[in-house]
């Protein structure tokens, strides 16, 4: 007979960041039905940014997310400057891209970190987050911050990457190609790796484009999307790279894109640091026009869009924002139906959502309230797992 | 000293609450506490998953409407005597979310905090400090 349950996952969790709030319909320990309540983290931002000026509103979006800190203003200076027609310099234009794939270094890095915790691989979570720190250390030294880094300005960037900023970066990137390199053996080599993540979470072709993800999600299955090529804006033109692309959208699939792009970030920004050009880094704007503009910067989780409209006065009278990870994590109700409870939580966290951490998680029997789980539980049941896989 | 207060100057075991109305970096440098750099394990500090285990409350992010009832529950959960600590601009006074719909009040007027690390987001070395300071005024040398 089956057995149905509830797993509350959040919408509180000590180890990572919004609260986000699903509930795992468990048949045995097949998940059957998920439920995804957001909300908690509801700030208001876009009303508070009509209440702001122009500039000023770079600084607020910069708030929406701590990981995303230059892709939510680049997509909005973006917008800003399709509505009032800015040429931006050359050389801003280059900084932009280098901090932006700065950004998706250390995110990815996160990410990774992040996911070898939930398999039981601790090891992976502190050497991660011990190779993003001399890449936080290159945004202290260019921005003076280790995460908000202010750096985006309607009609240029706010501070300039000085000549004597370039080799400690060019040396932080050396160590973090060496990082990426050995995690890549790590993940590539690792039959328990495999045994976990390959056939997990599978979202197909049809799937991704039916559920309209973005960014790693949707290029892990097959997806052919990258707004950095597809309407390129910053640097990304004047660039060789090439988008990464995976067929099988499984869970495999999403962490081989994710280091795979680590190197195309590397290799962007050290194009970057060679071909960028002196001169100005902003232009002078004058009053903003009426009309409407559209921005969009591909963030680590995928495209995020801004638009925004103008009446002619120093505000907004709208600002709409669209996140990645808005699509992704709906996506979820396909990708973890079906699996076992001890894949939901790799599962869940695959699509990098801000929230994947399963703390807080207590699995209640859904009449009698007899059975309870909590987050630790869940992650030990991941965790032990792959401990089996191990001694096999 | 009474013995209770002792125990609050050992190992602090930590409940880190996102409390939501926040971007998460304060919750991401938190996190980095726990990684090689600072690695404040080391000292006997651990994030724990339950709030009933915590000596300390950790709260990050602003109030939402959604999220102060939740706050205020978790609070009345926590074995006393604990410490309440508040990280981050928005925990602080709601920072830039200030004039948001969604923000009612700080944290502080709904309950009570001990200690205050201001930044946005504060660096790890900020909140070492700061639990080194409220470890020496449990100690009565502040």
């Amino acid at each position: 007979m089956s057995h149905k349950v509830i797993i509350p996952i959040g919408p509180y969790h000590p180890l990572q960041e919004e609260p986000e709030f699903f509930k795992l319909f468990v048949e045995g320990e097949k998940v059957s039905d998920i439920e995804i309540v957001i909300g908690y983290n509801h700030r208001g931002i876009e009303k508070i940014c009509e209440s702001k000026h122009f500039d000023q509103v770079a600084f607020v979006v910069e708030r929406i997310c701590g990981i995303c800190s230059t892709s939510h203003p680049f997509a909005y200076v973006n917008a800003v400057e399709d509505l009032a027609q800015i040429e931006v310099p050359e050389r801003a234009l280059f900084i932009r891209t280098i901090i932006a794939e700065m950004e998706r270094l250390h995110s990815h890095l996160l990410w990774l970190g992040l996911a070898g915790h939930f398999i039981g691989y601790n090891t992976v979570w502190m050497w991660a987050w011990r190779y993003r720190e001399p890449l936080l250390d290159c945004f202290e030294m260019i921005s003076g911050n280790r995460n908000h880094y202010a750096m985006m300005k309607v009609g240029g960037v706010r501070r300039d990457i000085l000549d004597e900023y370039i080799p400690p970066l060019k040396k932080a990137l050396d160590e973090i190609n060496r990082a990426v390199d050995m995690f890549k053996g790590a993940v590539m080599d690792d039959p328990v790796i495999h045994a976990r993540l390959k056939g997990i979470g599978v979202l197909t072709y049809d799937q991704a484009v039916e559920w309209s993800v973005v960014g790693p999600t949707a290029r892990a299955s097959g997806v052919d999307i990258d707004v950095r090529r597809d309407d390129p804006y910053g640097a990304y033109n004047r660039i060789d790279w090439t988008v990464v692309i995976r067929k099988e959208g499984d869970v495999f699939a999403k962490t081989v894109v994710r280091i795979l792009e680590m190197y195309e970030s590397i290799r962007i920004i050290r194009q970057c640091l060679n071909k960028m050009p002196k001169g100005e880094i902003d232009a002078e704007v004058k009053d903003i026009p009426p009309g409407e503009g559209i921005g969009h910067a591909e963030a680590p989780r995928g495209e995020v869009f801004h638009y925004v409209r103008s009446d002619g006065t120093n505000r907004p009278i709208r600002h709409k924002v669209r996140a990645p990870s808005y699509m992704n994590v709906a996506s979820n109700k396909i990708a973890a139906v079906g699996q076992s409870i001890s894949d939901a939580t790799i599962t869940l966290a695959a699509v990098d959502p801000c929230y994947c951490c399963t703390e807080r998680v207590a699995v209640i029997d859904r009449f009698r309230n007899r059975k309870i789980l909590d987050g630790w539980d869940l992650i030990r049941l991941s965790q032990e797992k792959t401990y089996k896989l191990r001694k096999k | 000293m009474s013995l209770k207060l002792k125990a609050l100057t050992k190992s602090l075991w930590v409940f880190h609450l996102c409390i939501g109305g926040s971007c998460n970096n304060c919750d991401i440098e938190i996190l980095d506490l726990l990684t090689p750099r600072y690695d404040v394990e080391r000292f006997g500090i651990m994030l724990v998953g339950s709030i009933r285990h915590a000596d300390v409350l950790l709260i990050t992010g602003s109030l939402t409407y959604k999220s102060a009832v939740r706050a205020k529950r978790l609070y009345e959960q926590m074995p006393k005597p604990g410490v309440v600590v508040a990280v981050g601009s928005c925990a602080l006074g709601r920072g830039i979310f200030k004039d948001g719909y969604n923000t009612p009040c700080p944290l502080d007027e709904l309950i009570p905090v001990d200690l205050y690390i201001p930044g946005c987001p504060p660096k790890p070395e900020a909140m070492i400090a700061g639990i080194v300071k409220l470890v020496e005024k449990v100690k009565g040398k502040r």
